[in-house]
């Protein structure tokens, strides 16, 4: 019975949808007049999406949804059959911190702690991560294999600390805290972008081969049309998002 | 545990005014706590310096004036007793024993007390501690002198050297008993009351060395040597105070009530034990101030700690998106940011104890000489404990100023930091 509601109330959910937006409104409380709807939107589970997203667009308002980081104030934010949006915050945080691994732009580490304590960071916050790493060992092995197979040698990963690394050695440790523990979504937002091309194609190759060996799917952000090619599909974020600066009325 | 050892080494990355913050508390906890450790040390000497005595008798004046300048020689006394009403005291049935105190004369700073043998049997201090001799003995001749520790130590006498009384309080006297030196006896122990700074001679003397002396100046023309003084009567005429034990301490009220009373001259007899209750009543409000001005150093220290912590918020509004994104709920960053003062807090405090008690065991030989205070060197009694715990909670909940800032910043932030 209960499926059938749900069936009927929904009939665009596809049953593999990990994400699945609709009728999404946000806006900024108070302080910035910045809002943002998403209508539709939803992804399969182990896809590879490019969102193509140009300064301005609403990326990180779109992402910080996403990631039940804010809460819109109607709309349903579907993420692996649970509607994020209807879970009060601190749930929302524990969901993000069991389901999502995120790397960001630049800055992803925390720069006096060590390479590993980084990595293993979000299994502090997640008990689900936490157990799926240890399934093959400590988690501190898992945190090594992951390192390793993302190409930072093991002389650094211990005592040493994470403000010592270049850019593309931070952004390959942000991946290996991402992939820990295995999570469903792994959320990128530019992570590229402040590598050179030929570390940005090294980086990617290595993500890709650990995303889909974990069998997660990748959303990652980027106004690099470029990249377009080597996903499994590219959307344009303003046609997804509609944002609106000035006081909506 | 991941997340408490990153805090700790996010404050070592800051170890420079995590220190000089730990520092600033530190000497304010020292602060506060020494001037405790003062307070009663002071006032620990205070009671220290007279025991066993039941009542003071001087003449009629207020009881903490009279209290003052018999026992601790601060200030002088107005008027004397005359020698037949001390007399009169001595033989009522009630008293055990009572000793003379004659005081106004000096030697080179330090006050003269005239007194008889049994002042040396009978004064008691810290505890019911009686006096005892480091080197000589009590006076036996008329120019016997027996002077305290700080005497011997300060003017280097030793038993056998010749001094000379001046007439009058001042260090440098240009009216001097020096036709009638007097010769050191006897040295005492030291005894951290003003004892240490007295030279004590015998009620006859004092008699003696002012025999040719009339209204404070020589008679001129009327010189009497050492020797003819010998000869002569030397009974006192008057004394400054007396100190008074009874047989039973039941008797007090009533004998003081007599001495009170006493028709022939208006006499003063008070309790040490509440003169001194006056005393700490009048200088309450300084110790109070005190007391204000150390706890406003400490309030001062954690506010140091409080700008401190605000002022690096926003280089670490970073440190606080990547918990977030990691799934850290906002009050895990709350949490975070008060726990650094907690530990800064208790860091300070833990330092301060250290740094007070090195200062006490560095110090107390140089104040307990100096100053005649003996500071005990006791662990922290439970009152201390009660404040430094209240500091702590203080230090956490001043903790929560930036941590709330941070929390609004990292709810505001989400995902990436708006500047």
């Amino acid at each position: 019975m209960e499926l059938m509601v749900a069936a009927t109330a929904e009939p665009r959910a596809a049953p593999s949808d990990v994400i699945h937006l609709s009728g999404v409104r946000f806006a900024w409380p108070g302080r910035m007049p910045f809002s943002l709807t998403v209508d539709e939107f939803a992804v399969s589970a182990g896809r590879r999406i490019l969102l193509i997203g140009p300064s301005g667009s609403g990326k990180s308002t779109f992402l910080s949804l996403l990631c039940g980081i804010v809460a819109p104030q109607s709309g349903k934010i579907g993420i692996l059959g649970t509607d994020v949006a209807r879970l009060p915050a601190s749930a929302r945080d524990g969901f993000r911190a069991e389901h999502f691994g995120i790397i960001f732009q630049i800055f992803n580490l925390l720069p006096y702690g060590s390479v590993i304590d980084n990595v293993l960071l979000p299994l502090s916050f997640a008990p689900g991560r936490r157990r799926r790493a240890k399934s093959r060992g400590t988690a501190e092995d898992e945190a090594a294999r992951l390192l390793g197979r993302l190409g930072i040698e093991a002389s650094l990963t211990h005592g040493h600390s994470a403000a010592n690394l270049s850019v593309g050695q931070q952004q390959r440790v942000a991946a290996a805290r991402a992939l820990i523990g295995s999570p469903e979504l792994i959320v990128a937002d530019e992570p590229t972008s402040a590598l050179d091309r030929n570390t940005q194609g090294a980086f990617l190759d290595l993500l890709f081969a650990e995303v889909e060996a974990a069998g997660a799917t990748l959303i990652m952000v980027s106004h690099d049309e470029s990249l377009g090619p080597r996903f499994d599909e590219v959307l344009r974020l303003d046609e997804i998002a509609v944002s609106r600066r000035g006081m909506a009325s | 545990m991941i997340i408490l050892r990153l805090a700790l080494q996010s404050l070592r990355n800051r170890w420079l005014t995590a220190l000089l913050t730990v520092i600033a508390i530190a000497v304010s906890i020292m602060l506060l706590l020494g001037v405790e450790k003062v307070r009663t040390g002071a006032r620990q000497s205070f009671a220290d310096t007279i025991s066993g005595t039941d009542l003071i008798v001087g003449a009629r004046s207020g009881s903490l004036q009279l209290l003052l300048y018999s026992v601790f020689r601060i200030g002088n006394a107005t008027n004397n007793i005359t020698w037949p009403s001390f007399q009169d005291i001595a033989a009522r049935p009630e008293v055990a024993w009572i000793v003379p105190l004659s005081l106004g004369d000096s030697h080179r700073g330090f006050r003269v007390l005239g007194t008889t043998p049994d002042y040396f049997k009978h004064y008691r201090y810290r505890r019911a501690q009686g006096l005892t001799f480091r080197a000589g003995g009590p006076f036996s001749d008329l120019f016997d002198a027996v002077i305290g520790a700080d005497v011997a130590a300060t003017l280097g006498y030793k038993v056998g050297d010749p001094i000379v009384v001046s007439h009058g309080l001042g260090a440098v006297s240009f009216v001097a008993h020096d036709d009638k030196p007097f010769r050191v006896a006897g040295i005492l122990e030291k005894t951290g009351t003003p004892v240490d700074r007295t030279v004590h001679v015998s009620l006859e003397a004092i008699e003696a060395i002012h025999v040719d002396w009339q209204s404070g100046a020589r008679v001129p023309g009327q010189s009497v040597t050492a020797a003819e003084v010998r000869e002569m009567d030397l009974k006192p005429k008057a004394i400054t105070a007396a100190l008074v034990g009874l047989k039973s301490r039941l008797a007090t009220f009533r004998v003081q009530r007599a001495i009170n009373e006493y028709a022939q001259e208006p006499l003063s007899a008070i309790l040490p034990g509440s003169a001194l209750q006056e005393l700490w009543g009048l200088v309450g409000t300084a110790e109070t101030a005190l007391k204000a001005i150390s706890a406003m150093v400490v309030a001062t220290a954690l506010l140091g700690m409080v700008t401190m912590i605000l002022t690096t918020l926003n280089e670490r509004r970073r440190e606080m998106a990547i918990l977030r994104s990691v799934g850290a709920r906002p009050r895990t960053v709350l949490g975070l940011l008060t726990a650094e003062a907690g530990v800064l807090v208790v860091a300070g405090i833990a330092l301060g104890v250290v740094l007070l008690y090195a200062a006490l065991l560095l110090l107390q030989p140089y104040v307990d000489t100096v100053y005649g205070l003996h500071l005990p060197i006791d662990p922290p009694n439970r009152a201390e404990l009660a404040t430094l715990g209240a500091i702590a909670v203080a230090g956490c909940l001043a903790g929560l100023l930036p941590a709330l800032r941070a929390y609004r910043l990292s709810l505001a932030d989400g995902m990436t930091v708006r500047t």
